[in-house]
């Protein structure tokens, strides 16, 4: 098609050291940090005003051009690839923190904020952004917002959806919509469309403004580290906890490989020759954290671990954590390449799941790592590979698939939180019907008839780029962020 | 006309076969639940039962006409409840009203509404399709969140089959401390202060009570030996931080007693019009002005967050919360407009509407 009169139209709003079309430029878009899967855009803009978005996103509509929205390209499913012939709309310069008000414990943001900084914002009255994401030092609560995201501390207070209030954002074809509010009641009246619109994955559109709740910093933590001579009596041990009717505010596995890799990289002091650790957090007010702290540990005693250790200071506790935090980049170090998958299982499976997990990892011949959210079920096995033999990377997602498929047979789900994108779209019909997934679509299509809002994303079909290998995401292999 | 669907077949030939087809649960909140126009009740009373709860997994699955009082009770043999405190139990309120409507309450303040524990729902849409959203394990980012869209919709999307929720322990005791202020500025204050201390609480309510005084209910869940020491902690810290004028604790029976009378909505005049307000506490004192002329039975609830009143005439209401531009839904009252007030997002509702149900066989959005 003839991309000319948009590309003019564009000029009009954009000077050019923010509309980006030349090769080099174009390099530093091309994936997320799902590296196998690369697309040029045919440019990419930066805009620096909503209005600015929501021009763009109306001359895309009006010219059948698609465009992905991009915060930090931190999507770990192909999420932010961009679209073959579309564009990229850059969102890290709509960065700022509208409004921060303590007393209604709200904060309104533009989506380039990233994560963190709105924790650090807050911190000064005492408040903080719940969902933390390992990636949280540098993705943005747009990114977040669409894919739901979450992470280790979200077994309490939940994932990004239970934390936004209101939302302004501007539809495939250009409408501008705003739902929710500044109460905690959020929606409140009729259909709960920011539920709808969390973990849409960019298909509806681009979230302009985004209106998040705070929560008081826990008072107390306390968090205990144990460790255990197989897998499965660490997850018997988790199913031992919830139902002591304790409700913990984190708590994560880490498995041989894992330990050892995070050993190396960060000196964590995990007890040596563990087959796998147990982290379990406490938090909030210090009376009732310091009582469910005596009755957990009961638990953990009975639970077969050989070695307990409870964090003592802020200090330790911080320490067990940059383990845990960074036990997939240390992974990564001891392999070229790898994928992580990021199923959910039933939590009373764990112990089965890991099982089945080890039988594929040796059955495929690839080294397994899995470092996961224990609490809530969501797996992260972590497949390690070499790119650079002839059909390495097809193997490891042949045996990826395996996984995801095993986790929907036993009652679970494909993703917990890294999203569907372009990497897990032809699993979803093991989850969905055709008639779930079509009438999924029909919705899309309402919204962004044209289908030029992130297209070719989430749902199974349409063409795929080629595969490449190419190694960690780069902020990953400076050792910035981390997967988790 | 009413119609009774027993299976999901049937369910799924009468939206085929109907038009203006409005479904009811347990018909609590009249004002939602109410047949008019010649609309036509779809009883879904009979698609009921617990389908499946492991309580090691801390979740379930029921048929949507299953009376919350079951699932309430099946879930406190094995220490787990529903935190949002679903209202009108004792009446008979059923799980897809309880989703429909989107009503919790006092509960909801400390792990949010019924939006946060609906993880999967099934459902018959107006082309009497089944069709599926969300799954049934606890964390779950496959495909559009339908069960959290469902919330709210008033059956105007399509017809709960089955749904699927989280639920958490419940507190093993509870204590609710009472504080009274002279004026609403003063226990607002408290509430802002409140917002920020490291003392956890499951309820935060502000209630208006006789010349002017307005009180806080603050009600505190954990393990029984820590809460004495939580409560006079909670004490101190009104007494040093706030303007309280008094503090009473209620303790075991009356304290259950007094939450299963304001979940039960008891306090709320016989014939009146009754309706929920999401509001931000900040804009209490607006609210609070024009319904002076009105002084209706109100209480707020989530720390300020919902607002619900209990006026003698809808529209009146509808009137000022336009002019206030706060939504409102209408639980108790005249049936044929649940929404007062604004409808802000109403056209991206529409557009879903459109997919779903494009030939209308469900009521307008
Ligand atoms: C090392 C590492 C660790 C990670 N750890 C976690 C973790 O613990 N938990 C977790 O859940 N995820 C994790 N992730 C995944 C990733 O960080 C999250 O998915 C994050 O939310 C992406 O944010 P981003 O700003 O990078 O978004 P991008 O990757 O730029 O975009 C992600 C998606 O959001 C869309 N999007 C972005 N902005 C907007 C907007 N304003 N409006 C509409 N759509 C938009 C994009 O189109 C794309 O589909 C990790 C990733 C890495 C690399």
């Amino acid at each position: 098609m003839d991309h000319q009169p948009f590309f003019a139209a564009l000029q009009r709003i954009y000077p050019k050291e923010r509309l980006l079309t030349k090769g080099v430029q174009l390099l530093a878009y091309e994936s997320d940090a799902l590296t196998s899967f690369q697309t040029k855009p045919s440019a990419v803009v930066i805009p620096e005003s909503q209005d600015e978005v929501i021009e763009t996103v109306r001359l895309c509509h009006q010219f059948g051009v698609p465009y992905v929205a991009r915060g930090s390209g931190t999507s770990l499913s192909g999420g932010s690839l961009p679209i073959e012939n579309g564009i990229v709309i850059a969102l890290n310069r709509l960065n700022r923190i509208k409004k921060l008000d303590p007393e209604q414990r709200i904060a309104v943001v533009e989506p380039g904020v990233v994560n963190l900084q709105i924790s650090q914002a807050a911190d000064r009255y005492n408040l903080y952004y719940a969902p933390d994401p390992s990636s949280q030092s540098v993705c943005t609560i747009g990114g977040n917002v669409a894919f739901n995201s979450g992470g280790a501390h979200c077994l309490k207070y939940g994932m990004t959806s239970n934390h936004i209030l209101g939302l302004k954002v501007v539809l495939a074809d250009g409408e501008v919509v705003e739902f929710g509010s500044e109460s905690l009641e959020g929606v409140g009246v009729g259909p709960d469309l920011i539920g709808l619109f969390v973990g849409s994955e960019g298909l509806f559109g681009v979230a302009l403004e985004i209106t998040v709740r705070l929560l008081p910093k826990p008072e107390l933590y306390r968090t205990v580290l144990a460790a255990y001579n197989d897998l499965e009596t660490a997850g018997n041990a988790v199913a031992m906890v919830v139902a002591s009717g304790l409700l913990p505010g984190a708590m994560e596995i880490m498995d041989r490989l894992s330990i050892k890799a995070a050993e190396s990289a960060v000196d964590a002091g995990y007890p040596e020759n563990a087959a796998a650790l147990l982290i379990v957090e406490l938090e909030g007010e210090s009376e009732q954290v310091e009582t469910e702290f005596e009755e957990i540990m009961d638990v953990i005693k009975e639970s077969g671990s050989y070695e307990i250790r409870v964090a003592k200071d802020a200090e330790q506790r911080l320490r067990i954590w940059k383990g845990r935090k960074g036990a997939f980049s240390s992974v990564g170090r001891l392999s070229p390449d790898y994928v992580v998958q990021d199923g959910v299982v039933p939590r009373s499976h764990l112990g089965k799941a890991l099982a089945e997990i080890d039988r594929l990892s040796q059955e495929y011949g690839l080294d397994v790592a899995n470092v996961f959210h224990a609490g809530d079920g969501n797996l992260h096995p972590l497949i390690l590979f070499n790119g650079r033999e002839e059909g390495a990377l097809e193997h490891a997602e042949e045996l990826a698939g395996k996984i995801l498929k095993m986790c929907v047979e036993l009652g679970g789900s494909i993703t917990g939180e890294h999203g569907v994108g372009m990497e897990k779209r032809n699993y979803m019909p093991a989850m969905f019907s055709e008639v779930d997934l079509e009438t999924m679509k029909t919705i899309r299509r309402q919204v962004d008839p044209k289908e030029i809002s992130n297209p070719g994303k989430m749902f199974p079909g349409g063409e795929a780029p080629a595969l490449k290998m190419t190694g960690m995401h780069p902020l990953e292999a400076k050792g910035i962020i981390s997967r988790e | 006309m009413s119609l009774q669907p027993t299976t999901l077949e049937e369910l799924q030939s009468i939206v085929k076969d109907n038009q203006g087809l409005l479904p009811i649960g347990g018909g609590t909140k009249p004002a939602l639940s109410t047949a008019f126009n010649g609309a036509t009740r779809l009883d879904m009373s009979r698609l009921s039962g617990i389908i499946e709860y492991e309580p090691g997994e801390y979740t379930f699955t029921a048929y949507a006409g299953t009376p919350v009082r079951t699932i309430v009770a099946a879930l406190a043999e094995h220490g787990q409840y529903l935190p949002f405190d679903p209202p009108l139990i004792e009446q008979g309120a059923t799980l897809g009203g309880v989703i429909a409507a989107n009503t919790a309450g006092s509960g909801r303040y400390r792990y949010g509404g019924v939006r946060d524990f609906i993880i999967g729902v099934r459902f018959v849409d107006g082309q009497g399709q089944l069709v599926r959203g969300g799954g049934k394990v606890v964390k779950n980012a496959a495909g559009f969140d339908l069960p959290k869209f469902m919330v709210g919709s008033a059956g105007r999307f399509g017809a709960f089959v089955d749904v699927s929720f989280k639920v958490f322990p419940e507190p093993r005791a509870y204590v609710t401390l009472k504080a009274v202020f002279a004026s609403l500025g003063p226990a607002l204050e408290a509430i802002y202060s409140l917002f920020t201390a490291p003392n956890e609480m499951d309820v935060l309510d502000l209630e208006s009570l006789d010349d002017g005084r307005f009180g806080l209910l603050m009600r505190l869940g954990g393990l029984s030996t820590a809460l004495p020491g939580r409560v006079e902690r909670l004490q101190a810290f009104l007494n040093t931080k706030t303007e309280v004028l008094s503090n009473e604790v209620i303790q075991a029976e009356a304290d259950a007693a007094l939450w299963q009378q304001v979940n039960g909505f008891s306090w709320v005049p016989d014939g009146s019009h009754f309706a929920k307000v999401p509001i931000s506490p900040k804009r209490i004192p607006l609210l609070e002005n024009v319904l002076l002329s009105l002084n209706p039975s109100r209480r707020y609830t989530a720390g300020g967050n919902v607002a619900w009143l209990a006026v003698s005439d809808i529209e009146q209401l509808d009137m000022l919360l336009n002019k206030l531009n706060l939504p409102g839904l209408v639980l108790f009252g005249p049936p044929g407009r649940p929404f007062i007030g604004p409808r802000p997002g109403v056209s991206l509702a529409r557009r879903v509407k459109q997919a779903l149900d494009p030939s209308g066989k469900f009521l307008e959005i």
